[in-house]
């Protein structure tokens, strides 16, 4: 294959969500932009929130989160630059195969959650600020349910990552809403299946940002930049789409769409 | 799969595990065995101090070394987060999501442990010792440092306890390290990553490789106490 | 000369009770000086008063050469010896680093010291695995090895069995024909006598008689003595 290996110059720190990185995209995607351009990217996986947060502390030099309003926000309030759209996966409703609500293979996720709701079916949530969580917020609110007001003991808040939440959910047999990336490498899946997919609203964006460095002078702008331009071109975007789990595609490059 | 199940395939997949998993245990035992000795040379002296030192306020000092043995791992790792962190005063120093980052954590973290320890190895000795020093005209520092010495291999046991604390340990080097993949990621960090991704076997194999790891730093250390014991008495 | 040593009026107290009242007393060179007592009469303490491990809570401990805060010549062997986890030559050998003899010769001045006390064939053993007598034997090296002038012992046989303490009083006596002051205490009567020059009599505190041991043991001329003598007092 004959990959050719720049000499290491340095390193920035991206903050992304455990979720990405538990779907192993980042081991497949990085070696290609350090081999190419000597820059290691160090990635610090924490939730959607607090991946933000690390950015509004000038501890990490770009952030690569999947929750748009969010993203927006951190942008207006002066903490990063420009945001950029990079790729987009989907989320998928996971249940028990005893399928308590009757929503197992449906196509519609708002109609399911209110039958999950309506049967008071188990339901696990990660409850941790991060994209996932603010995914499944929207979507009750789409369902008519105002679930902080409306929630009983059927709804679990687990406050973890993707991958702990879906443990939680395997044991409980609970209805959880999960990334496919995480999903398709996660191994203890217990009685859980994919119940609803396919929605349009399940929908996941990621966008790329870098932390301003008018903010903090020690953001290293240009290797960030460096980063986001590779992951925004052609040669990026390539290499999201050959990212696979079990010959599946996980992430929709749609960098400039 | 069972608990035995898991825990034979977890060995297999370590086992066949390539470079990857040597560094990790390369690391971590860098990341502890460093934290110990700087903690051991900073609690060493104060654990001795406290012990051989009469000063108002002693008794406080001795209640508190005990009690700061029982710090939480999480809560040291948030203090230094907040410290080194870009947005704190030691930002500049650029130490977060860096190994040296996890070696402070973990050092704050064991100080306490061997300094108390030592406190309490040192000030039995002391009463069997302080008064034929004295009479042979050894006083103050240089009978601390005489009694030191002569008890040296049993403060190895306070030095083993930081080692356990620190290899165990998750909370500080988690928040500290941010569990980066090929630069701070260690055993303790990689089990939980693992477990979180469901990959139980895999969990389960590192952590036999770290209590493995673990029980063959306790028994080196006996041998070592029993040689010396059988040599000096 | 360090001697004699002067006590003027010397009490002790500790935990709010007096536990050595107004002793006033000199031990000069020569005869061995055995202070006798029942335990808890207080000869220990009075021992560490005059060796200056403790200070007197009133009156003056002063020899005829001011120490300047050291004392090398005089030392202490304890009631229970406290060895390095050393071999017993290096036990020796510390006693005379600190003491500030040149490093060329305390090896030498050392084995010789354990010669003295017939232990230089356990030269390089552990002393830690040496029995008690054997280790108060290397006590007394340490000290011989250092050439006080005054020996003060502590009850240095209470622990041992009669064939050590017999060796342990030769090596006395030995170290008393060459000519170092003996100041030991004990309870013992046989053995204040077969040791002792004189006694000094130690009563719950205070120093209630002295006298040379045959005038001491035949007449002794206090009732508390007379009774102590006949082994009648209590056990303090």
């Amino acid at each position: 294959m004959g990959i050719a290996h720049a000499a290491l110059i340095g390193f920035i720190t991206v903050a992304s969500t455990t979720s990405t990185e538990q779907s192993g995209l980042f081991r497949h995607l990085l070696p290609i932009f350090e081999n190419k351009t000597g820059i290691q990217v160090r990635v610090v996986a924490l939730g959607t929130g607090q991946a933000l947060d690390m950015g509004r502390r000038g501890d990490a030099d770009v952030v690569f989160v999947h929750a748009k309003p969010l993203e927006e926000k951190f942008v207006a309030e002066g903490y990063g630059v420009k945001r950029f759209e990079v790729m987009y996966n989907d989320f998928i409703l996971v249940g028990p195969k005893s399928d308590p609500a009757r929503v197992n293979g449906t196509k519609d996720i708002v109609a399911a959650l209110q039958k999950i709701k309506a049967a008071q079916a188990p339901f696990a949530s990660r409850g941790d600020k991060s994209g996932t969580h603010f995914a499944e917020l929207q979507l009750w609110k789409a369902a008519g349910v105002d679930i902080a007001k409306d929630k009983g003991p059927w709804y679990r808040d687990t406050g973890s990552g993707m991958g702990p939440a879906l443990n939680s959910a395997s044991g409980m047999n609970a209805y959880i809403l999960a990334d496919r990336a995480t999903w398709l490498s996660f191994k203890n899946r217990g009685d859980l299946t994919i119940s609803v997919e396919g929605d349009r609203r399940l929908f996941n964006q990621y966008g790329i940002i870098l932390v301003n460095p008018a903010k903090y002078a020690h953001i290293k702008k240009d290797m960030g930049q460096a980063f986001i331009d590779w992951v925004l071109s052609a040669e990026g975007q390539t290499a999201i789409a050959e990212y696979k789990i079990g010959g599946e595609q996980l992430f929709f490059p749609n960098a400039g769409k | 799969m069972g608990l035995l199940e898991s825990l034979a395939e977890g060995l297999r997949l370590v086992a066949t595990l390539e470079l990857r998993l040597w560094e990790i245990v390369g690391l971590s035992l860098a990341v502890s065995l460093s934290a110990v000795l700087l903690a051991t040379i900073a609690g060493l002296p104060i654990g001795a101090a406290v012990a051989v030192g009469r000063f108002p306020g002693r008794h406080a000092v001795v209640v508190t070394l005990n009690a700061l043995m029982g710090l939480p791992p999480v809560v040291v790792g948030l203090a230094i987060y907040l410290l080194l962190s870009r947005a704190g005063p030691l930002g500049p120093l650029g130490l977060l999501f860096t190994p040296g980052a996890m070696v402070i954590a973990q050092t704050v973290l064991i100080a306490p442990i061997i300094a108390a320890l030592c406190r309490q190895s040192v000030e039995d000795a002391w009463t069997e010792y302080e008064e034929q020093l004295r009479s042979l005209g050894v006083e103050g520092v240089r009978a601390a440092l005489t009694v030191l010495w002569d008890i040296r291999f049993s403060l190895l046991t306070a030095v083993l306890a930081g080692l356990g604390r620190a290899s165990a340990e998750v909370g500080a080097v988690l928040i500290v390290g941010g569990n980066i993949d090929g630069v701070t990621r260690v055993m303790t960090t990689t089990i939980v990553l693992e477990t979180s991704r469901g990959d139980l076997p895999l969990a389960l194999g590192l952590g036999a490789v770290l209590i493995a790891i673990v029980l063959a730093l306790n028994a080196a250390a006996y041998l070592v106490k029993e040689a010396a014991r059988r040599r000096y008495g | 000369m360090i001697l004699p040593l002067r006590l003027d009026d010397v009490s002790f107290a500790a935990g709010g009770r007096t536990l050595i009242e107004r002793v006033s007393l000199e031990i000069g060179a020569g005869p061995s000086t055995i202070l006798l007592g029942a335990n808890g009469a207080g000869k220990s303490l009075l021992m560490r008063l005059m060796h200056g491990l403790l200070a007197p809570s009133s009156g003056r401990v002063v020899w005829n050469e001011p120490q300047n805060g050291r004392r090398p010549r005089q030392a202490m062997v304890f009631q229970r010896p406290v060895m390095l986890r050393r071999s017993a030559l290096a036990n020796v050998v510390f006693g005379l680093k600190v003491s500030g003899v040149d490093p060329g010769e305390r090896e030498k001045a050392a084995i010789e010291a354990l010669e003295e006390v017939g232990l230089a064939a356990a030269a390089h053993w552990p002393a830690r695995v040496l029995s008690g007598g054997e280790q108060q034997r290397l006590a007394l090296a340490r000290a011989w090895a250092l050439h006080p002038e005054v020996l003060f012992l502590d009850e240095p046989t209470a622990n041992l069995d009669p064939g050590a303490t017999r060796e342990i009083e030769n090596v006395i006596k030995a170290f008393d024909a060459a000519g170092t002051k003996i100041v030991m205490s004990t309870h013992n009567l046989g053995q204040a006598r077969r040791v002792g020059d004189e006694i000094v009599f130690v009563h719950e505190g205070r120093v209630l008689e002295r006298a040379p041991v045959d005038t001491f043991f035949k007449q002794p001329a206090t009732a508390e003595a007379a009774a102590f003598v006949k082994g009648e007092l209590p056990w303090g």
